[in-house]
Formats: C-alpha cells, structure tokens, sequence
C-alpha cells in the first residue's frame, strides 16, 4: 500500500509538467490548428527565465572587507549583490533564497512576449500550409532557440536552488499512520503539482467563465462563423498563443529546482508532450491533462523494483507502448472529439 | 538506356560522374593553401556523404512520394547497423553478408513497425514512428544491453568468432574488408601541391550508392511510384475507386527502411562500431532535414541534400576564431572584431544554429529545397532568353 502511494506521488510532479506542456500545445493546436514543435523549447526558455533572474538577483560588485582577511594577510574581496545594497542584509538575502518563485513574475511577461513574437512572426505564415510544413517549421525554431540558450548559457545543467525552506522532504506516511520515513516527499515538488493544478484550473477557469474564453471557445468549434460574427479572432487567438507560451514557461521555471535547466530538456519533454497530447486526444484539453497525469503516474509505477523484475526495462519505454496500444485501439485517443485531425 | 528515359539517364550518368570523380571534384584547393580547410576530399567524409545519400534517398521514396512523414527513421539505421556488426562479429569481417543482412533485418523491422504505423496518417503516424524509434533507442541503451552493448556501443574483438575468417595473425586488430581490400585502405595521387585520396571504401559506398540511385530513378518512373504519388495527392479518392493505398504505402515504407538498414550496414563497413544515440530522435530529424533540404521529391534532391549538409557540417564546424582572424585580417581593426563576433556565433560549435536557420528560411521561402532553388534560377534567366527572342522583329 504504502509503496502504491509513493509511485503515484512520485509520478505526480513529472506527470505535472507532461500536463502543462500538452496543455499548452492542445491549446495552440484547438485555437490556431498549428503542430508546434518548438514547444518544448518554450519549457526550457521558461526554466532559463529563472536562470536568468537569479542571475540578475545575484548581480554583484567587489567589496574590500576589512574584517577578514585571505590566506595572505590582505583584506578579502566578497562579491556583494546590489540588491543586498539597496534592501538590507535580510530582504535581500530573502529576496535572493526566492528567486525561484520570484522568477514567475519576470517569465510571465517574457513568455507572453515570446509567444507573441513566434505567432506574429513566423506561425500566422504558415495556418495555410500542410501540417508537415508546420512541423518542420517549428523543429527547425526549436533548433535555433535551443543553440541561441546554449550559445550564451553554455552546455552544462546550471543549479537553480529551490528556496531554502522547501529543501526538506514531506513526511506523508506520518501523516496517514503509516510508518515514518517511508513514504516521504520533497516539498517542492509537493508545490510544483499544487503549482501546476492551480496553472491548469486557472486556465480553465478562463476559457470557461469569461467573455473572452468564450468567444476562445466558440472560435475553436468555428472559427469562420466567429469571424463573420465581425469578431477579430486572429487576434485573440493571437493571445492565446501566448497564454499556451506562457503555461509552457510557467512550467519550465518551476521545474528549474527539481531538474537543473539545461539548453537540451526541452526536447526531452516535447517528445513525451506529444505523445501525451495524442494519447489525451488531440485539441482535447481535459485529455491533455488526464493523459498526462496518468502517463507520469504510469511510468513511475513501471519503475518500481518489482515491476522490473518481471519486464526489464519496461519504465524506458512505458510511455511509448501505450501511447501505440491507445493510437491503435482509440484513433482519437482518450478524450478526442470527432473531426479534428481525422485525415 | 537501361530502361531510362534520355534525360533519366542524363542525370544518372552526372551522378555517375560526380561519384566517380568525387576525389578530384571534392579537392579543389592545392594543400597547405589557405583554402585548403574547404576541401572535402578526405576519406571519411565522402563515405559519409555517399553513405548520408543514400539514406535521404530512400527516405525521400517514403516522403517525397507519398507525404507520409516519419520522424522514425534513424531506428531503420540503427538496427541495420547493430545486425551489421554482428555480422562481423560472428561470420566474417567481409562486409557483403554484413550489408546484405542489415538489408534484411531493417526490412523487417521496417515491415513490422510500417504495418502498425501506416494505420494512421499525417501527424499521428509521425508520432507513431517516433514513438517506435525512441522505444528502440530506450531498449538499446539499456535492456538489449547483451546485444547492443547499451552504452559502450559494439566494435569487433580479436576474441569473436568469425566462423569464417581464419585465426588473425597475432597482434592484428580485425579491419573490415571486401575479399581482402580492406576498407580503409587509401591509395593517394600527388599532383604537384594537390594530393587526391583514392579510399577503397569509398568507391564501394559510391558503387552501392548509384545502384540504388538508379533503382529509386525506376521506382519513380514505374506505375508503383505513380501509384505512391496518388496517395500523397488524394488518398481518399484513391480509396474511392476501389484500390487500397495500405499495400502500396507499406511497400514504400519498407522499400525506405531497406535504403535506411543499407546506409547504417555501410556506416559499420567504413568504421566498425555502433553506438545506440545513432537512433535518437534527432537523428531522424537530421534525416527529414536532408530531404526537404535538397527538395522532397525530387530525384536528386536528396543527394544534393545530404551532400551539403554533411560537407557543411564538417567544414563549418572546423573554423574557430584563429580562422575568422585570418580571413578578416584585411580590414581595418574595429570592422575586422565587429565581424568576428558576428560571424563567430555561426560557426564552429554554432553550426546547428546555422543548420536550424538555414533549415526555417528553406521551409519557408523554398518548400522545394535547393532543387526548387535552381529551378527558379534557371526560369530567371531562361524568361529573359524567351524575352528578348520575342521582342526582336522578324528580320526582313
């Protein structure tokens, strides 16, 4: 019992990011009927926006400290961030140990920024031509963001520390009277999912009781009556677009702490994206996200020790078999609505 | 000739002769030179450019003539290569029952996996054959260890059996060969300060490569391709009249995985080792890439496509900023760093940057890829010909 219940939180937190970046790419592929493989490049610029910022944060000068000395007598040179300068030794440092989740700020605008950029520049080109063009297209961005983040970041995983109060791990098996110590649980990944299920009512919240996400919606069933309606749905689908970037982003800064960003994950996550996104139903966005909380969950149960012994090496490939026992038996996948992507 | 059509024929024979020829071809710039760095005459890179053709060809009898686009195909090269090895390993280090084999069972696996695949179309089957491919690269690297050897990869030992080789004399590594010409062996022409490598290996890859140039020319031309071009403009009015598309499809599915098993036995011929990330997924990337690169349905398309990315990937990962310092020395010292730095991102360790741009200005201005390219060119200057005939009055 208590083994189930570690695998299913375990598959929680990736079976949350899985959720957010097909989310995101359901929503791209409802509203504008674009494949967008440079998806997953988005998730990595999310978890380098954190880079970033904590990069920023921690901007510093040279300060000569007359109080220590090195091992040569001479007065020490600290590296001393500016922000400590401007609020004090304790917000500042505070301020720092929470740039992680501080980052969700300065991503936002970066990610709808971003999204905007690629619809308006280069995406709005391309609704009329085949999707495999569209595929192409986008896998040749994903290339080019992917070396423009290692070019000025280089190749290596850089470290971006969650906040110093979530280092430790939750205790769940205390809680529910099992024994202590086995079922724990990192709190931050405990705040990723809580993060993510917030990210992914809010957004269904918006598409489901506002005025915008209605006409969203009404635009996906149809988008030319809509237009006839003399509503400019180019336009919100245009934002759209950056509200997927933005999920997408969101998702990559929080991942920051629990996998350090390196330019490479995003094409790591995209493939498996895709696969959620076909199993959930392609333009479904309740079977993106049931999809995939059920495949994160899925895979860390096929790498239980148990379930290893029997079939070796099932956890490598989990996800892929039944994403083609599900193609093969449920063409629409789970959740597919009848007319999208039928060809 | 041969069943060809002139021109058909026309473009085999150029072929031909670029292959044939391609030592001297490749080798424009005399040694020691300052251009030198642009040749490409060395022996490991024209196998690779033979050898790259080959797989975009084939790839192209899947893609270009029936639209389906599998982002699987790096699975096909590796698998080929893996039997290759073994090949080696087990009967003998002649390369023909390795390249035959590696034939073999790509076109198996390419039978299977097209068989569940080809049930769905456009983007889905994408997906299917990447998901078939990463499934492949995640059990090579680590359940199929025994036989792929997961991360160290395979390379022959002077312990294997090799049924049919006799014992090694003592102190020899085993080498591939074709009935005693080893495949690495070169012989070179020193022309004053040009010197051609004339590489044994090469000329088998390049021999391969025109047969199976040639085949794919017959498949084009024959009722079969037409019949695969059908697909690709209207499937569903072809299921209509009465035919069903899935033999075809499948047909040219495995055909394109065959030319993939081909290319990986190859590889394993000119440099006797697999390592499994020959099978991820940007492998297969790089395959779609030389395609539609050189033209997606368009014979020579894909030769041309491969061919450049592969010279490219080499010359322009080779230049480092000493070489933009010599090249710029020129100028005045402000525009010569200016230019460093701006040059200096796309070159060397950024030639995927170059790749991807390169790749999204083709998609998007020249659906066509290079061979479109030259047609446009060509049409430019053909409609002023025929312009300035029509103009000109009758003479009296």
């Amino acid at each position: 019992m208590d083994a189930i219940l570690l695998q299913i939180l375990n598959g929680l937190d990736k079976g949350s990011a899985y959720a957010l970046i097909a989310l995101g790419l359901t929503l791209i592929f409802g509203t504008l009927g674009v494949v967008n493989f440079a998806h997953g490049a988005l998730f990595m610029i999310g978890a380098f926006c954190a880079v970033t910022f904590t990069n920023l944060l921690t901007w510093s000068h040279v300060v000569i400290d007359d109080t220590r000395k090195d091992f040569l007598g001479n007065p020490m040179k600290v590296d001393v961030p500016y922000i400590i300068d401007w609020f004090g030794k304790e917000t500042g440092e505070a301020l720092i140990d929470w740039a992680v989740p501080l980052s969700i700020l300065f991503a936002i605008p970066v990610m709808i920024a971003i999204g905007f950029i690629m619809e308006r520049g280069l995406i709005k080109h391309f609704y009329k031509r085949p999707h495999a063009d569209q595929i192409l297209v986008t896998f040749g961005l994903a290339i080019v963001l992917q070396e423009v983040i290692k070019y000025f970041y280089g190749a290596n995983p850089i470290p971006t520390p969650a906040p110093a109060v979530f280092a430790g791990s939750f205790d769940f098996g205390a809680m529910l009277g099992f024994d202590p110590n086995t079922i724990i649980y990192p709190y931050w990944r405990l705040i990723y999912f809580a993060f993510s299920a917030l990210i992914i009512g809010a957004v269904f919240a918006f598409l489901q009781f506002t005025t915008f996400g209605m006409v969203v919606r009404a635009g996906m069933a149809d988008r030319e009556t809509v237009g006839l309606l003399g509503i400019n749905i180019d336009k919100r689908f245009t934002i759209m677009f950056g509200i997927a970037a933005a999920v997408a982003g969101l998702a990559g800064v929080m991942y920051a702490p629990i996998n350090s960003p390196n330019y490479n994950m995003g094409m790591d996550f995209l493939v498996l994206s895709f696969v959620v996104v076909v199993v959930g139903g392609m333009g479904s966005l309740g079977g993106a996200v049931l999809a995939g909380f059920l495949l994160g969950i899925l895979e860390s149960f096929a790498s239980m020790a148990v379930v290893l012994e029997f079939i070796p090496g099932i956890n490598q490939i989990i996800i892929y078999l039944v994403a083609i026992i599900i193609l093969l038996t449920r063409p629409r996948g789970l959740m597919g609505r009848a007319g999208v992507m039928e060809d | 000739m041969l069943g060809l059509t002139k021109r058909d024929f026309g473009l085999m024979v150029v072929v031909a002769i670029l292959a044939l020829a391609a030592p001297f071809i490749l080798n424009p710039f005399p040694q020691g030179s300052a251009m030198a760095q642009f040749n490409a005459g060395y022996p490991d890179l024209m196998q690779r450019l033979v050898i790259f053709g080959i797989l975009a060809i084939g790839f192209n009898i899947l893609f270009g003539l029936t639209g389906y686009l599998s982002f699987g195909h790096a699975a096909f090269l590796g698998v080929g290569s893996y039997a290759a090895i073994w090949m080696m390993k087990l009967l003998t280090m002649n390369v023909i029952p390795a390249i035959i084999v590696s034939v073999l069972v790509a076109g198996l696996f390419s039978l299977v996996v097209g068989w569940i695949s080809l049930r769905r179309s456009g983007i889905y089957f994408s997906i299917l054959t990447l998901a078939f491919a990463q499934m492949s690269y995640a059990l090579a690297y680590s359940v199929l260890t025994p036989i792929t050897g997961g991360e160290t990869g395979l390379q022959p030992k002077t312990s294997d059996p090799r049924i049919l080789d006799g014992a090694l004399p003592a102190g020899q590594s085993p080498s591939a060969n074709l009935f005693g010409f080893n495949m690495s062996d070169t012989s070179v022409l020193r022309l004053g300060d040009w010197s051609f490598n004339f590489n044994t290996g090469y000329y088998l890859a390049a021999v391969i490569m025109l047969i199976v140039f040639y085949l794919s020319i017959r498949i084009f031309r024959s009722p079969f391709g037409m019949m695969l071009r059908a697909v690709k403009s209207n499937q569903q009015r072809m299921n209509y009249t009465g035919l069903n598309s899935k033999p075809y499809t499948l047909a040219a599915f495995v055909i394109s995985g065959m030319y993939a098993g081909l290319a990986g036995g190859l590889l394993v011929a000119m440099d006797t080792q697999v390592g499994a990330e020959r099978m991820f997924w940007t492998a297969s990337g790089e395959i779609v890439l030389m395609t539609i690169l050189g033209g997606a349905g368009t014979l020579i398309g894909p030769v041309l496509g491969a061919g450049f990315i592969k010279y490219m990937e080499n010359i322009v990962s080779k230049i480092n900023k000493t070489v933009l310092e010599q090249w710029f020395a020129f100028l005045p010292d402000g525009i010569e760093d200016l230019l460093i730095t701006l040059v200096y991102p796309f070159v060397g360790k950024g030639w995927h940057l170059t790749l991807g741009l390169l790749f999204m200005l083709v998609v998007i201005f020249l659906p066509g890829g290079l061979v479109e390219g030259g047609q446009r060119i060509g049409k430019l200057f053909r409609r002023k010909k025929t312009d300035t005939t029509t103009k000109t009055p009758p003479a009296e």
